[in-house]
């Protein structure tokens, strides 16, 4: 074979014995083909044990429970009992050591999430007591008047 | 012509790179990409949607960004709501402003570019809201269409997305039919719904079921005939989301429309 085809031949070969080479290093030992087979299956296994690591943040009520008794037990007895802390206070992550207290949003929209009046007959929407935002005493906070943990109606009229 | 020196010189090259190659390229067993598809886990989650008990607060889409950190303000979801309106006169309307993320607090329809509808109370015929997240199919195209495994189905059934593989080429993106995908706005990847996959493993309820205060989600494990989820799927009437596909989607919906795509 002539010189000037053999030299560029052997280059490219070293190049691909090293990008081969390379790939032994870099490419994970779990890299493969699992269960799934090549179609689905195709992966770094290691990746699910990565996914089940992420941080939990929402701890649910029961978590607060000990804690706040007083507002546990008292929205309890209530509609609102249905209602999640977490959805009004947000995620409690480490509370109270991180963050030391949790948000306490008194918007109007955090309401209006269930009670702006929406017409929708075959919703669950229907079923909840609507106000219209732009009537009922607009511009005020719902919880001057409403207790979020015992949103009673009784002595309001 | 060639001479005996250079054809064993020759001769101990090319060996040598031929079997160099080979140690470095995995040698794929066809018995294993044939294997045996019906996998012995005994686990496989699937999901229930009431669309009839969703009142479209959009608990759930906060708390699952929170929970996934997708960043809050970002236009980009893992889950969300959509409402539909279908009006006396034949009309349809759909929306899902920031993916309900604050909950549908008005009843104008959001027809994007600044433009609101408003519909009349005596014009609905129907109204609904309708939860949307990754159907996690047993037949994922997104997973197809990865070039380089980054994107694969566990053996529980959950598709999951490696971050540190995944290399921001957006086929999974384009190739799936509900369009549950997007790119992380921080890492660049490929994102999308895990059914929680920190919190279901851990015996917990995924975020989104955890904060919907009307059960309108419910995650199952479609394998344990026990399971409350299962015995719905099994015995009532459930409908699933473009199954023209043949993507087998394993997020099942009580109360579906046809004007729900
Ligand atoms: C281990 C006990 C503990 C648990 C569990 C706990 N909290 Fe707290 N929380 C505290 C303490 C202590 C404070 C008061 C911090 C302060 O005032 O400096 C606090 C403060 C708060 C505040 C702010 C009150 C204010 O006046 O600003 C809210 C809201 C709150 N907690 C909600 C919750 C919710 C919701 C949960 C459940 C997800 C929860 N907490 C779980 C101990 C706890
Ligand atoms: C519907 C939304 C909502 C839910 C659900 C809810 N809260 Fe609240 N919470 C509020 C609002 C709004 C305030 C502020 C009330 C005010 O200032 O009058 C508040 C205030 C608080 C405070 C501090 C202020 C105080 O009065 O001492 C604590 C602690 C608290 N909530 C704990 C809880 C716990 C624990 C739960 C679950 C058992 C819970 N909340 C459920 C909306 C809610
Ligand atoms: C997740 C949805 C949801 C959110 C958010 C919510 N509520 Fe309610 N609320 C309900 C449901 C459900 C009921 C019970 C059904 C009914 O009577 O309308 C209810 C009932 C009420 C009632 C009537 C109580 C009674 O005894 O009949 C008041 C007042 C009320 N809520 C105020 C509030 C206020 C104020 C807030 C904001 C801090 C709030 N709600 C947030 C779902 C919600
Ligand atoms: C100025 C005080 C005040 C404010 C602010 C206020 N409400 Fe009320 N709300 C009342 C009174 C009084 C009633 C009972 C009489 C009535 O039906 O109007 C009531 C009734 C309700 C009812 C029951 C309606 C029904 O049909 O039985 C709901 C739900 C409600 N309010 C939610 C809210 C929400 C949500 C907000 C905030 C967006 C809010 N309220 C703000 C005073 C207030």
């Amino acid at each position: 074979m002539k010189n000037h085809v053999y030299r560029p031949l052997i280059v490219v070969l070293c190049l691909i014995g090293l990008i081969l080479i390379a790939r032994i290093f870099y490419v994970p030992k779990d890299f493969g083909v699992h269960e799934r087979g090549y179609m689905y299956g195709w992966y770094r296994e290691g990746n699910t044990e990565d996914w089940t690591k992420v941080a939990v943040k929402y701890q649910g009520e029961d978590y607060c429970k000990g804690c706040h008794p007083d507002k546990y037990d008292s929205i309890m007895k209530t509609p609102h009992a249905i209602i999640q802390c977490e959805n009004c206070h947000g995620p409690a992550i480490e509370h109270p050591s991180n963050p030391q207290k949790l948000a306490i949003d008194k918007s109007r929209a955090q309401c209006l999430r269930c009670h702006a009046s929406l017409p929708y007959p075959t919703s669950g929407r229907a079923k909840i007591r609507g106000i219209d935002p732009e009537k009922h005493n607009p511009d005020i906070e719902c919880v001057m008047c409403h207790n979020p943990h015992k949103p009673s109606l009784e002595g309001l009229k | 012509m060639i001479n005996r020196r250079d054809f064993l010189k020759n001769t101990v090259k090319g060996i040598a790179g031929i079997t160099l190659s080979l140690s470095a390229i995995e040698i794929i067993d066809p018995q294993k990409i044939f294997a045996d598809k019906t996998d012995k886990s005994k686990v496989r989650w699937v999901f229930l949607v009431d669309t009839y008990k969703c009142v479209g607060c959009g608990f759930c889409v906060k708390a699952c960004k929170q929970e996934n950190e997708i960043p809050y303000d970002a236009n980009v979801t893992r889950t969300w709501v959509e409402r539909y309106v279908i009006t006396k006169d034949g009309k349809f309307f759909a929306d899902t402003p920031k993916g309900a993320r604050d909950g549908f607090i008005t009843g104008k329809i959001d027809l994007g570019q600044g433009k609101f509808q408003d519909i009349k109370k005596e014009d609905i015929d129907k109204a609904f809201f309708v939860p949307k997240l990754c159907n996690q199919c047993e037949n994922p195209p997104c997973v197809q269409v990865c070039p380089v495994g980054a994107t694969y189905q566990a053996p529980d059934g959950v598709v999951l997305v490696d971050r540190k593989w995944c290399i921001g080429c957006g086929y999974c993106i384009m190739g799936c039919p509900y369009g549950v995908r997007f790119f992380h706005p921080v890492y660049h990847t490929a994102e999308k719904c895990n059914f929680c996959y920190h919190r279901i493993t851990k015996g917990l309820k995924t975020a989104c079921v955890q904060a919907c205060p009307f059960g309108a989600r419910q995650i199952g494990n479609i394998k344990d005939p026990n399971d409350p989820v299962t015995k719905i799927i099994m015995t009532e009437r459930v409908g699933i989301l473009k199954e023209e596909y043949g993507t087998k989607p394993q997020v099942y919906y009580i109360g579906l429309d046809k004007e729900v795509k």
